[in-house]
């Protein structure tokens, strides 16, 4: 079970309250992860990567246990916390104005 | 009893303002979808409470919603907008190719007999077009690959397509716009396109006859005459007679011909409003005075309308898709500023009040007159 957190506008999207708790077949990675996501709640499809290229969106980032894996190749294995539910992946949108 | 919705689209979310025929007493409903930019939102004429809302986002990007109950609830529909085939590059703002890419939404048109299918004009321009109540999205390809594409250069808002005109006589007919193509006809139901811009006259376009490079702020079509268009340039207040294949400046007297919308009177289809803009580069109304200017002669003379407007120190903008006409008789008048106010005039333009004062700046107002 992967735990994931999502910034207030995309709950608001997916209709949810807190975390989301994901069963994700095989390996837990980014990609994993947010093809699961999107299995689950169809609306948030396209505002976290981009339609075409698969390519994450420029203003939002990926983190967990303190770290930043916005950068991380989409295929990488999340960190064994992530995978096991013991810490959230974490989806937040990067700090800008407006 | 008739009612009127006026249907608000703002920076930071979607307002929808409901009042009797009478239009003196307004509910205002919203934010709806709260801190997203609502670039428009907009009624089937087929079937008054299917709304359809473009919503977006600098970080999670385009969302479409739609409502069956007249906005009193919505439920996310199709956001994927892909280009058809290799989109190729337009020109960037200094005149080096640039990727056609996908950013948002402008304007959604609802066809005027079928509450399924709806029309999109989008940022970089395109349009698409669902006929599945918003669920999936096709382009018309023919538009952005009829020849002139990688001539085309953003306005200073972005290369987007921000009016879609369905003619009500011939289904086969659209007349949309782009800022800074220039405006484009099809008459075989949007699968080939044309340049309709002769006659407009552009300073910064060294050639007077250039077909496209013309930066169209609007174009508005009374449905009773749709070979008459009315259009609200960059710079110059234009007419064409025969459905774009021609334009002639009928700017006249207006204090300045810079702007952004123009509309129509729902029952004089020479009674025309715009919403004279100081310039290009001083984006509020001139002398500080906010003034409808209405003209019942199809152009050339203008009368400025100013009861109940702010007579100094006003320093808003009125954009493009900002201003609507409802159908009661008198035909009321809507528009939005950047300030957040939404003005209405319930007697054709002689008077206004403000239905609201504080909104987010206002992107898009659009107006239904229920029965």
């Amino acid at each position: 079970m992967i735990r994931v957190v999502l910034p207030a506008h995309l709950r608001t999207i997916a209709r949810v309250n807190g975390e989301v708790q994901l069963d994700v077949e095989g390996q837990a990675t980014q990609r994993s992860v947010l093809d699961a996501l999107e299995a689950r709640y169809p609306a948030l499809r396209g505002t976290l990567r981009d339609y075409v290229t698969q390519q994450r969106r420029p203003f939002v980032r990926f983190f967990a246990c303190e770290q930043d894996l916005s950068h991380e190749p989409p295929d990488a294995p999340l960190p064994d916390a992530v995978a096991s539910g013991a810490e959230p992946f974490l989806v937040m949108g990067a700090i800008a104005g407006g | 009893m008739s009612s009127v919705r006026v249907l608000v689209g703002t920076r930071k979310g979607a307002f929808i303002l409901s009042s009797d025929a009478k239009r003196d007493r307004w509910h205002v409903s919203g934010p709806h979808f709260a801190g997203w930019e609502i670039y428009h939102v907009k009624g089937s004429p087929a079937d008054p409470n299917r709304l359809y809302v473009s919503q977006s986002s600098g970080w999670f990007g385009q969302m479409i919603q739609r409502s069956n109950d007249g906005g009193q609830t919505w439920e996310p529909v199709g956001n994927k907008f892909v280009y058809d085939g290799v989109p190729g590059t337009h020109q960037w703002y200094d005149g080096t190719p640039h990727p056609w890419e996908f950013k948002r939404v402008w304007h959604l048109e609802p066809s005027l007999t079928d509450p399924d299918t709806v029309y999109a004009g989008v940022e970089d321009a395109a349009i698409f077009r669902s006929t599945d109540g918003g669920q999936t999205w096709a382009e018309f390809p023919g538009l952005r690959g009829h020849g002139s594409g990688p001539h085309w250069q953003p306005g200073a808002g972005g290369m987007c397509l921000h009016t879609i005109i369905l003619d009500p006589r011939n289904p086969a007919r659209i007349f949309i716009a782009i800022s800074a193509a220039g405006a484009f006809r099809t008459d075989d139901g949007g699968a080939t396109w044309r340049p309709i811009n002769q006659g407009l006259r552009s300073e910064t376009i060294p050639d007077p006859a250039a077909e496209v490079g013309h930066c169209v702020h609007h174009v508005a079509m009374h449905p009773s005459r749709p070979g008459v268009l009315f259009m609200q340039k960059h710079w110059d207040v234009m007419r064409s007679d025969n459905a774009g294949d021609s334009w002639h400046e009928v700017s006249g007297n207006l204090p300045t011909d810079f702007g952004f919308v123009i509309d129509v009177h729902a029952h004089e289809p020479e009674t025309i409003y715009v919403v004279p803009i100081t310039s290009d580069s001083l984006h509020f109304p001139p002398e500080g005075k906010l003034r409808v200017y209405r003209s019942r002669t199809g152009g050339n003379q203008w009368e400025a309308l100013t009861k109940g407007l702010p007579q100094s120190d006003c320093y808003v903008n009125v954009f493009r898709d900002a201003m609507a006409v409802d159908s009661l008789d008198a035909c009321g008048v809507y528009f939005g500023t950047t300030g957040g106010q939404v003005y209405a005039s319930a007697d054709a333009g002689d008077n206004w009040t403000a239905i609201v004062r504080d909104l987010p700046p206002v992107l898009s107002v659009e107006v239904q007159t229920l029965p």
